[in-house]
C-alpha cells in the first residue's frame, strides 16, 4: 500500500514530519517498506529566469542564455528549442549530477562558448520522457528555490507492508484513523452527505441469488449519471495516482481508483449506454465467457459471481471488469457500481482465474460493509465536480448485513496477557480513537466494534489494539521463571544421535553438506523412490519436484556442483530426513556421506590413494561405534540396495527386520544416469533404526578385567579359492578356542605370482590372552593347531608353509 | 728405569690425540691392558729395592689415576662429539608440510541450531520435532487459518497431489503445527522448541525453498507478553554474545497469535556483507504472539485457565547476522569453498559453560 505525505494530510491534520509518521506507521503494525522522497535528488536543481537568449555565433540550432540564478548571473549554452527570454526553467549547476542522464556537469566551452550549467528538459530530471524542450516553470515560481517544490514533487511517498487483517489500511483514511490513534494528530471529517438524485435510474439493479448463494452479493449499490466528460483527470488526480504507481486513464476511472486507495472503497463505472436492460449480479452460468478490462479472455463457471445485463457478464464481481461495457472518451452517461462480495469467493475466483486487481486485494480481505453508500456519495461528488453531469437517484439491491457485535475487555486482561500495565482511561481513548464505541460496565469494557474493523473478534485482538496503539515499546521484558532445579536434558536419545553423528563424520574429514528435501523425480526413481504420492504439485522447478526417498542423490548431484567447480577430491555428508511416504512414520533421520577422488592431497610423504569402497564401510561403522553402537553385535551381508555397486557393498543388520547401515561403491549405471563421473564411494547409516538403549539406575561400568600376564600373538597364511570370504576365514579362527583367543586380524591378503590361479593368499594374525598362568609352547601349539583345523575346515583351503 | 715423565706424556698424548672410540680403547689397552706399559711397571713393583717401592708405588698410582681421568674426559668428548655429528646427520628440513590430516565441517546451520537448543535449554525447554510433511489441519486449520484466507495464500505452501477424498498433504510452511501436536500430545506446562526444515516456494537473497526454523512454545498459567520479551532478548543477547542487541518488536498478524510481533534485528547490510551491532538497517528474524485462544480450544485448553506465546525463529537468518553470509542461497548448495569458510570444526561444540562460540 502507498500513499503520499500530502494525501495523508487530507485526512490527519498533523504537523508530524515524515520520519515521524514513519516510525509510528511501523511502531503500529504497518510496517514502512520504503519511504522514497521524489525531491531528494532533485534539491539542488533551482528556478532560473533567462534573461536573454541570442543565436550562437558558431551553431544553428544552439543560443546562448544569460541566466539568473539566484544572486548571480551566468552563461549558459542551451540547444532547447523553447529557450526564450523571460521564461523561468530549471537550472544545474556545474557540480552536480543530471539525474536522468547521469551527467556529471563540468565548466565547459561549447563549440567555443564558454557555459555554466545547464537548463534542464523533464527527462533530464528523470521525472518523464519528455525531451521537446527545457521545463518551462510557471512566471510566478521564485528565482533560486527548488523546483521540485515548485512542481509539487516534494511529496514522499510511503509504502508499507500490510498484513492480511488489517485491510481497514488499504485506504488512506483508515492509515489516518491509526495514526491519530497512536497521537499523532486529528482525524479530519468525511464528507459523504446523500447527493440528492434528480432523476430515477435508467437502469434497475437485482440480487439474482439463492439462499444458499445469496452472500456472494448482498448489497449493490448503483447510480446513473448523465451528460458527464469523460476527458483526462486533472493535474492534482494524475499526479496522486501516479505517486502511488497507477496509470491514470480517464477522469471517471482515475476517480474509481482515487475512491479505492483513498477509502478502501472499489467501485466500478459502466458506459450506462453500452448496458442492456437492467444490472444483475449474480453467479455465472457454465459456458459463460468474459473479455475483461486486462484484455483477456475468461472462461467463468458456476461459482463466480457476475455483473450481468441481459447479454451477458459485464463483468467479474469484486475482481475485475470487462472490456465491453467499460468507460471511455467518449461516454456521455455514466452508471456507478458500488456493492459488497463474499471475501471467500472473491479469492476462490481470484485464485481460479489467475487475476490480481485491486478490488480482488480488498473484497478477499473484506471491505467496510458499512461504508457501500457513502463511498457512493463521495464517488458522485468527485464525478460532478471533475466531469459534471446530473445523477439520479440511488438504486439498492439487497441490503447491508448486519456487522454489529460488542465485546467485552477486561481492562486487566491487557496486564495479564499483554504484559502492559495501562489504566482503564487511557485503553477507552486508544479504543475509541479507532472507532469503537466503549461503555464501561462494572469491570468490564463493552466493546462496539466499528464496521471496517471485521478483524477484530475477540478480547485478545482489543489487547492487542490497546497494546500495539500505546507502543510494543513499553512492554516491559520481563524473566520466564527460572525453575529453582538444574534443568534435565533437553534432548532425547535420537536427537543426541543426530547431533552426535555430525560430530563424528566431521571428525572423519567429511564436510557437512545441507541440501534440500526435494530431488528430482528421475533422480528419486534411481533410489527406489518417485512414487506419485511424493511429487510437489508445485515445485519450483523440476529438478526439485519429488520428496528424496535418499540422502544420497542430494549429495551426489552436489559433488557433481563442486567437481564443475575443479575440486576432485570431495568428502561430503548430511544428517536429515527421508521419505518413505507421507505420514508422519515414513521419515527417517539418516547419516549419509559420498567420497570421491584421492584419500588426501598428494604429499611428499604420505602417498594418496583412489578412496574405495572401504572407506564408505569404514564411515559406517566408524560412525555407528563413535555413537555407542557394539558393531560385532550387527551381521554382514552383501544384500546391498540396488543403487550400489553389487560386487562392492553391504549392509549390516540387526536381525532379519533391521537395516542399519548400507555402503559401498555407488553403481556405475546410477551415476551415468546423474550424469556425476565417478567412481564415487558413498554410504547411509539408518539412525533411527538403531536400538535405544534400556534406561539404567546406574552409569557405573563393570569391573575392568584384565591379566598381567604376557599376552601371545601367531601369524597363518592360508591359501583359499577366491570366493572365500575373509569374515569365514576370521570366524572359522576365533571359534577355535573362544577362551583364549581374544582378537583376530587379517594383515594381508594377496593375489598374483606365487599363487595358483583362482585362489587368494589370506595371512592373519591371532592373539591369544591366557586367564590364570603363562601358557607353555605346548599350550599355544595345540591353540595353533586347532586354528588351521577350523579354518582348513571353513575354508576349505590350506596353510602356507 | 723408565723415565716415567715421558711415559705419561706418551701415554697421556696417545689417549688425548685418540681420533675417535677405537683409537681411544686402544691406547688405554696400550696403558693399562694386561700388557700394557703402565700394567707392566705396575707388576714389575715386586722386583724394586724395598727402601724405594714404597715411593714408586705410589707414584705409579698417581700416573694410573691421572691416565684413567684422561681417558674419561676423552670419552666424553668423543661421545659428544659422536652425538653432535649424528645430530647433525641426521638434520631434516621441517619447513615440509606435515602429512595431511583429516579437514571435516559442521555446517553453520547444525551449529547454530545447537547453539540455540543450548541456550533454551538452559532456560528449562526442552526439543519437541514434527514431520516435514504436513497435514492441512496441523499446518493450517488447528492454527486458526480460515479457509480461503489470504494469509494461507502468502504461506506459498509446496502440495502433495489431491488424494481420493479430496484432501492433500503438504510440506509444512512453518513449524508451529508441532504446536499442536505438542499441545495434543501432553497437558500443560508447556516450554518446548522445536528445530526443523521449513518449506515455501520462494527464492531470493534471504528466502529459499527449504529454510529453518526454530519455533517456541510456553503454556501456562500466567504468563504474559513480557515474558515472550523477555525470553527473546535474554536469548538474543546470548546467542549474539553481545551485551546490548538492538532489537524491534513490531505488530504483526498471524491467525495463530494474538496479541502478534515481528522482531526485527538492527544491522548492516551491504552488498557481501551482513553485521550485526552496527548499521540503520533491521532484519526480520521471527515472528512471534501470544497463542491465540482459539489454537488453545482446538487442543481442548481453556484459554481463561491456560495461556502463553509462541514463536518461530528464522534459523537460517540469525546465522547469517551472526556470522556474516550475505546470501542464503548458498546455504543449501554444499559447495566445498563454502563450508570450508564458513562452516565450523567438529569440536567447536557450543556450551554455555564453555562459551557458544569462539
Amino acid at each position: 500500500m502507498k500513499f503520499t505525505l500530502r494525501w495523508l494530510r487530507e485526512h490527519l491534520d498533523t504537523n508530524a514530519d515524515t520520519k515521524t509518521i514513519a516510525g509510528t506507521l511501523t511502531r503500529l503494525g504497518l510496517e514502512v517498506e520504503n519511504l522514497h522522497d521524489p525531491a531528494a535528488a532533485l534539491r539542488s536543481f533551482t528556478v532560473a529566469q533567462v534573461l536573454s537568449a541570442e543565436p550562437h555565433p558558431n551553431a544553428d540550432k544552439l543560443r546562448v542564455c544569460t541566466v539568473d540564478v539566484g544572486g548571480e548571473v551566468l552563461q549558459v549554452v542551451c540547444g532547447a528549442p523553447n529557450a526564450r527570454a523571460g521564461m523561468k526553467g530549471v537550472f544545474a549547476r556545474t557540480g552536480s549530477t543530471i539525474p536522468g542522464t547521469g551527467l556529471h556537469l563540468k565548466p565547459a566551452k561549447i563549440r567555443g562558448v564558454e557555459s555554466n550549467g545547464m537548463l534542464c528538459s523533464m527527462r533530464e530530471m528523470g521525472l518523464s520522457d519528455e525531451h521537446e524542450g527545457i521545463i518551462d516553470l510557471p512566471a510566478d515560481a521564485p528565482i533560486g528555490k527548488p523546483f521540485a517544490e515548485v512542481l509539487g514533487l516534494d511529496d514522499p511517498v510511503f509504502e508499507i507492508k500490510l498484513t492480511p487483517n488489517r485491510q481497514d489500511c488499504l485506504g488512506v483514511r483508515g492509515i489516518a484513523r491509526d495514526l491519530a490513534a497512536a497521537g499523532l494528530g486529528t482525524l479530519k471529517p468525511l464528507d459523504a452527505k446523500a447527493v440528492p438524485g434528480g432523476f430515477k435510474s435508467p437502469i434497475g439493479v437485482r440480487l439474482d441469488f439463492t439462499p444458499q448463494t445469496a452472500s456472494a452479493c448482498p448489497l449493490f449499490v448503483g447510480r446513473h449519471i448523465r451528460n458527464v466528460k469523460n476527458a483526462p483527470s486533472p493535474r492534482w488526480l494524475q499526479d496522486r495516482l501516479r505517486a502511488i504507481g497507477l496509470r491514470p486513464i480517464s477522469t471517471l476511472v482515475d476517480i474509481t481508483n482515487l475512491v479505492t486507495f483513498d477509502l478502501d472503497r472499489p467501485l466500478h463505472v459502466f458506459d450506462a449506454d453500452k448496458v442492456r436492460g437492467g444490472i444483475q449480479a449474480r453467479l455465472a452460468r457454465p459456458g459463460e465467457k468474459l473479455h475483461a478490462l486486462d484484455g483477456k479472455d475468461y472462461a467463468l463457471d458456476g461459482e463466480i459471481c457476475v455483473i450481468a445485463d441481459e447479454s451477458g457478464p459485464l463483468g467479474l464481481g469484486g475482481v475485475m471488469g470487462g472490456e465491453a461495457s467499460g468507460v471511455s472518451e467518449t461516454t456521455r452517461n455514466v452508471f456507478i457500481e458500488a456493492a459488497l462480495f463474499d471475501p471467500m469467493r472473491t479469492a476462490a475466483t481470484g485464485r481460479r482465474l489467475g487475476i490480481q486487481s485491486d478490488a480482488r486485494y480488498r473484497f478477499e480481505r473484506g471491505v467496510d460493509p458499512a461504508f457501500v453508500r457513502p463511498g457512493m456519495e463521495v464517488a458522485t461528488r468527485l464525478v460532478l465536480e471533475l466531469c459534471g453531469g446530473e445523477p439520479s437517484e440511488v438504486v439498492v439491491a439487497g441490503a447491508e448485513p448486519d456487522w454489529r457485535r460488542s465485546i467485552q475487555l477486561r481492562p486487566s486482561r491487557v496486564r495479564d496477557l499483554g504484559g502492559l500495565d495501562l489504566a482503564e482511561r487511557e485503553q477507552v481513548r486508544i479504543l475509541e480513537a479507532l472507532g469503537f464505541a466503549v461503555k464501561s460496565d462494572d469491570d468490564v469494557l463493552r466493546v462496539q466494534v466499528p464496521s471496517w474493523r471485521s478483524d477484530i473478534h475477540g478480547e485478545a485482538d482489543l489487547v492487542e489494539e490497546v497494546t500495539r496503539v500505546y507502543g510494543y515499546d513499553a512492554i516491559p521484558a520481563v524473566p520466564l521463571p527460572r525453575r529453582p532445579v538444574v534443568a534435565k536434558p533437553a534432548i532425547d536419545v535420537g536427537q543426541r544421535r543426530v547431533r552426535a553423528a555430525r560430530r563424528a563424520l566431521a571428525g572423519r574429514g567429511l564436510y557437512e553438506a545441507v541440501t534440500p528435501s526435494f530431488v528430482s523425480r528421475a533422480h528419486a526413481e534411481l533410489f527406489g523412490g518417485g512414487a506419485d504420492a511424493l511429487v510437489l504439485s508445485n515445485p519450483m522447478s523440476s529438478d526439485l519436484d519429488t520428496m528424496r526417498p535418499c540422502i544420497l542423490p542430494s549429495l551426489i548431484v552436489a559433488v557433481g556442483r563442486n567437481v564443475a567447480h575443479g575440486m576432485n577430491d570431495v568428502a561430503l555428508f548430511e544428517v536429515g530426513p527421508q521419505y518413505a511416504g507421507d505420514r508422519p512414520g515414513d521419515q527417517a533421520a539418516v547419516a549419509a556421506g559420498i567420497r570421491r577422488g584421492q584419500s588426501g592431497p598428494r604429499h611428499w610423504s604420505a602417498r594418496p590413494r583412489d578412496v574405495d569402497a572401504f572407506d564408505a564401510k569404514g564411515d559406517a561403522i566408524g560412525l555407528l561405534m563413535a555413537l555407542g553402537f557394539a558393531v560385532e553385535s550387527a551381521q554382514l551381508s552383501d544384500a546391498s540396495p540396488p543403487w550400489y555397486h553389487p560386487g562392492r557393498s553391504g549392509v549390516l543388520r540387526l536381525g532379519p527386520k533391521t537395516l542399519l547401515a548400507a555402503f559401498g561403491e555407488l553403481h556405475p549405471r546410477v551415476l551415468a544416469a546423474m550424469d556425476v563421473k565417478g567412481p564415487l564411494v558413498g554410504f547411509e547409516v539408518y539412525l533411527d533404526a538403531m536400538p535405544i538403549p534400556k534406561a539404567k539406575g546406574t552409569r557405573a561400568r563393570p569391573p575392568l578385567a584384565v591379566s598381567d600376564l604376557p599376552s601371545v600373538e601367531r601369524d597363518f597364511a592360508f591359501l583359499v579359492e577366491r570366493q572365500v570370504s575373509a569374515e569365514q576365514i576370521t570366524r572359522a579362527a576365533k571359534s577355535a578356542d573362544k577362551e583364549l583367543i581374544t582378537e583376530v586380524r587379517v594383515f594381508d591378503v594377496y593375489e598374483g605370482a606365487g599363487v595358483p590361479e583362482g585362489r587368494k593368499s589370506v595371512a592373519f594374525s591371532i592373539r591369544l590372552e591366557p586367564k590364570d598362568r603363562t601358557l607353555t609352547e605346548a599350550e599355544i601349539d595345540a591353540v595353533a593347531d586347532k586354528v588351521v583345523a577350523a579354518v582348513v575346515k571353513a575354508s576349505g583351503g590350506a596353510l602356507r608353509s | 728405569m723408565q723415565n716415567l715423565t715421558t711415559l705419561e706424556r706418551d701415554l697421556i698424548g696417545a689417549v688425548e690425540g685418540a681420533a675417535d672410540m677405537a683409537a681411544l680403547d686402544a691406547a688405554r689397552v696400550a696403558a693399562l691392558g694386561k700388557k700394557g706399559a703402565l700394567t707392566q711397571l705396575l707388576k714389575e713393583i715386586g722386583t724394586i729395592d724395598v727402601s724405594m717401592r714404597k715411593e714408586r708405588a705410589a707414584e705409579l698410582n698417581r700416573l694410573k689415576d691421572r691416565l684413567t681421568d684422561a681417558i674419561d674426559a676423552r670419552r666424553a668428548a668423543l661421545t659428544q662429539s659422536e652425538l653432535n655429528n649424528r645430530l647433525a646427520a641426521e638434520r631434516v628440513d621441517m619447513t615440509l608440510p606435515v602429512r595431511p590430516d583429516v579437514d571435516g565441517r559442521i555446517h553453520p546451520v547444525s551449529q547454530v541450531m545447537d547453539e540455540i537448543v543450548e541456550i533454551f535449554a538452559a532456560m528449562g525447554f526442552s526439543v519437541a520435532e514434527g514431520p516435514d510433511i504436513e497435514d492441512d489441519f496441523h499446518n493450517f486449520t488447528a492454527l486458526n487459518f480460515p479457509p480461503e484466507h489470504p494469509a494461507r495464500q502468502m504461506h506459498d505452501t509446496f502440495f502433495l497431489p489431491e488424494k481420493p477424498d479430496g484432501s492433500r498433504m503438504l510440506l509444512r510452511t512453518h513449524t508451529s503445527p508441532v504446536q499442536i501436536r505438542t499441545m495434543q500430545a501432553k497437558r500443560p506446562p508447556h516450554r518446548s522448541i522445536v528445530p526443523g526444515r521449513t518449506f515455501r516456494c520462494d527464492s531470493d537473497q534471504t528466502h529459499t525453498p527449504m529454510f529453518h526454523q526454530v519455533e517456541g512454545l510456553v503454556i501456562d498459567r500466567d504468563i504474559h507478553m513480557g515474558h515472550l520479551k523477555g525470553v527473546l532478548e535474554e536469548f538474543a543477547r546470548a546467542f549474539f554474545e553481545l551485551d546490548k542487541v538492538h532489537m524491534r518488536f513490531r505488530p504483526s498478524y498471524f491467525p495463530f497469535t494474538e496479541p502478534s510481533a515481528e522482531v526485527d534485528i538492527g544491522c548492516k547490510r551491504s552488498g557481501s556483507e551482513i553485521r550485526i551491532g552496527e548499521g540503520e538497517d533491521w532484519m526480520e528474524i521471527l515472528g512471534c504472539g501470544m497463542v491465540h485462544p482459539n489454537v488453545l480450544r482446538q487442543v481442548g485448553l481453556d484459554p481463561d485457565e491456560w495461556q502463553g506465546f509462541a514463536w518461530g525463529l528464522g534459523v537460517d537468518r540469525v546465522a547469517m547476522l551472526k556470522y556474516g553470509m550475505p546470501d542464503l542461497r548458498a546455504f543449501f548448495e554444499a559447495d566445498l569453498r563454502w563450508l570450508k569458510h564458513y562452516g565450523f570444526l567438529p569440536l567447536d561444540l557450543p556450551s554455555l559453560g564453555g562459551g557458544l562460540s569462539r
